[in-house]
């Protein structure tokens, strides 16, 4: 990021940063969720007036829907949905409806809203809160999805996302929210469908996304220790997904291990494997190995949670297996 | 909008109903899927859009041919849409179910039944917000009043004041199930608006058939969300003339209209002569001659004029190419 100046800051900050920024740039952005608008000191509140930044009933359809509506009226909604698995009480308006209306109408009409919302919490929260469950909403036509991993990605794909003419899902990690990275001041967008290399290696190619991105460099940094030479690349948004920039290490490596926090026929890693496994199977050196979640709700003790989680030693040993 | 216009959209709507449903024999296999027919309708569908200015917006469910016919929507246009031809109004893409003209403020509809309830209350949030004093009617049948979504939108449109009308039309039918069988108020013999008590907002139940008290009914509750004072929910009593839909059968089976469900399920052929008997369309046609407020000769014309425009949709789009196979691929991201 030569050229750009960057601070620390936490990835829910550079979040918040990007909805702020987007929402003082363009008065057609409007924020709204069970959770904004908390206090009269709401800096979204003070800044941009109840008009704009409204607390809603427990009502993800009536939120969601809206949403849909005010963006076919003109509007660029940021709904702050909370928790991935709110969206399931609104599945239809989340898959069936603002995602298709553009296609439906051929292309009369344009929904662009954003569905913001946290997963992966695993972090005692058990069976309901926990989900990986990205891997749904990859297949739907019209609906775009976003994985940010570091808090300068946070703040460039939610800039994206808002001005995308499409439904957005973006999805933080709520195990990330807390975590520094470097983040550029004022504009910065991170185009969707351009996946970010957040490691070079010449030897095995890890692709990873959210949480996982962590874990996978920290495996890197062991194997390195070994002289195994570990390319981690992070796909940053799920649909579109650039399968390009994976096939090409994969032409490099000749050896690919997929990580994921969903269960395996969930995840955007059995996804990336079939696309390799098709259109890369002549580079291929070894089989394509998953690390993913086993297939297993998620329960509340720790010890039962790390279990089915993938995490570095498993990463390391996948890698050790192809390298 | 004077009466004899409201009777000459009434007229088309009816004519257009009915050339889509004499499809499935004049030209078995054009028609593909589900259609839904607004005839019955018409006197509620005219009433309720002729309150409408420009600015307003609209959104309704897949029985969606009658509101942009009343708009102004080019009925060729509309009749390729449901042709599946590449002259439709959405290119083909949407059918029957799905039409759209935002030029025109029908934004669209949602072939899930209730879930463009909330649609229509977010589009009354943005017009709440540009603060021109825009309305948004939000169209929708007796049986999506049973879907979480009406309640949900009910609510916040309550609690946020938002422009928006929502128009429950009550046909006394959830698709094939009389309402009676499915809807607490009903089978209490209470009016469906009776929900609206829920949410502290007016509800109130108007003779669908007419569409003058229709007009004056959605009137009063569109000047109310002008004015700020948030929603209203309208129960229009309607009949629909035809069943909930064409047949749904798998390729290779010809596509029909069967017979109301009135008959076919409930064994009640008395009820059904007896809507036919109050079909709107007439019944406002001879109301409006007695008064003199058209002559019979005009009526005629009107109708005249109507079975052209229709015949020269039916034409067009029997005459118009089907969509290139690969433009599937266009449209999916905007």
């Amino acid at each position: 990021m030569t050229g750009v100046t960057t601070r620390e800051m936490t990835y829910a900050a550079a979040t918040n940063e990007a909805v702020h920024l987007e929402m003082a740039r363009d008065e057609d952005v409007v924020l709204f969720g069970q959770s904004v608008a908390g206090s009269p000191d709401d800096p979204f509140l003070k800044a941009f007036g109840a008009d704009r930044v409204r607390v809603t009933p427990i009502s993800e359809t009536a939120e969601i829907g809206m949403a849909a509506g005010a963006a076919l009226a003109g509007k660029r909604p940021v709904v702050d949905c909370t928790m991935a698995e709110f969206l399931l009480v609104s599945m239809d308006q989340v898959v069936n409806e603002a995602n298709r209306f553009h296609y439906m109408s051929g292309g009369r009409v344009t929904a662009p809203l954003v569905l913001k919302a946290g997963y992966g919490f695993t972090a005692g929260w058990a069976g309901q809160h926990t989900g990986s469950i990205y891997g749904m909403f990859m297949g739907v036509p019209g609906l775009k999805v976003a994985l940010p991993s570091t808090p300068a990605d946070a703040k460039g794909l939610m800039a994206s996302a808002i001005r995308d003419d499409n439904p957005v899902l973006f999805l933080h990690h709520y195990l990330l929210l807390l975590e520094q990275g470097p983040v550029p001041e004022g504009e910065h967008l991170v185009p969707f469908g351009s996946a970010d290399v957040k490691r070079p290696g010449s030897d095995v190619t890890v692709v990873a996304t959210g949480w996982t991105v962590h874990r996978a460099l920290a495996a890197a940094e062991r194997l390195a220790a070994d002289g195994v030479d570990v390319e981690v690349i992070d796909p940053r948004t799920i649909a579109p997904l650039d399968t390009a920039t994976i096939l090409t290490s994969v032409e490099k490596t000749g050896r690919l291990v997929l990580v994921d926090q969903a269960t395996r026929h969930s995840s955007v890693a059995t996804v990336i494997a079939g696309e390799v496994a098709e259109h890369g199977f002549s580079a291929l050196r070894a089989p394509i190995v998953q690390v993913t979640a086993l297939d297993a709700s998620i329960a509340y003790a720790k010890p039962m949670e790390d279990y089915v989680l993938p995490d570095e030693d498993k990463i390391v040993a996948a890698v050790r297996g192809v390298a | 909008m004077k009466p004899a216009e409201m009777f000459r959209h009434m007229t088309r709507i009816r004519e257009f109903e009915e050339r889509v449903k004499r499809t499935f024999t004049d030209h078995p296999g054009v028609i593909r899927g589900h259609t839904h027919l607004a005839d019955g309708a018409e006197a509620s569908i005219v009433g309720s859009v002729a309150t409408m200015r420009p600015g307003d917006q609209l959104v309704s469910t897949y029985r969606c041919h009658g509101y942009p016919i009343a708009l102004g929507s080019d009925t060729s246009a509309l009749m390729a849409e449901i042709y599946g031809r590449a002259t439709g109004i959405c290119g083909g893409y949407g059918g029957s179910m799905h039409l759209a003209d935002p030029e025109r403020g029908f934004l669209g509809t949602s072939g899930i039944v209730g879930q463009n309830i909330p649609q229509g209350t977010g589009a009354a949030y943005a017009a709440q917000l540009r603060g021109r004093g825009d309305v948004v009617l939000t169209f929708f049948g007796d049986g999506a009043s049973k879907q979480g979504a009406f309640h949900e939108s009910l609510n916040i449109a309550a609690v946020w004041k938002l422009p928006v009308v929502f128009v429950m039309e009550n046909n006394s039918y959830s698709a094939g199930v009389r309402t009676d069988l499915e809807d607490a108020n009903a089978a209490a013999g209470e009016p469906l608006a009776t929900k609206a008590r829920a949410y502290s907002i007016p509800g109130v139940t108007v003779d669908g058939g007419d569409p003058l008290l229709v007009h004056e009914t959605v009137g009063a509750a569109v000047e109310r969300a002008r004015a700020g004072e948030g929603p209203t929910l309208v129960e229009s009593r309607v009949y629909r003339l035809s069943a909930h839909g064409n047949s749904i059968a798998p390729p290779g089976v010809p596509l029909h209209y069967p017979e109301h469900e009135a008959v076919t399920k409930y064994g009640d052929v008395e009820e059904y002569e007896a809507a036919k008997r109050g079909d709107p369309v007439p019944r406002f046609r001879a109301r409006l001659v007695e008064s003199g407020a058209l002559t019979a000769d005009e009526a005629d014309r009107i109708a005249g004029e109507a079975r052209t425009e229709m015949q020269a949709a039916v034409d067009f789009a029997l005459a118009s190419p089907h969509p290139e196979p690969a433009a599937a691929l266009s449209h999916v991201y905007a």
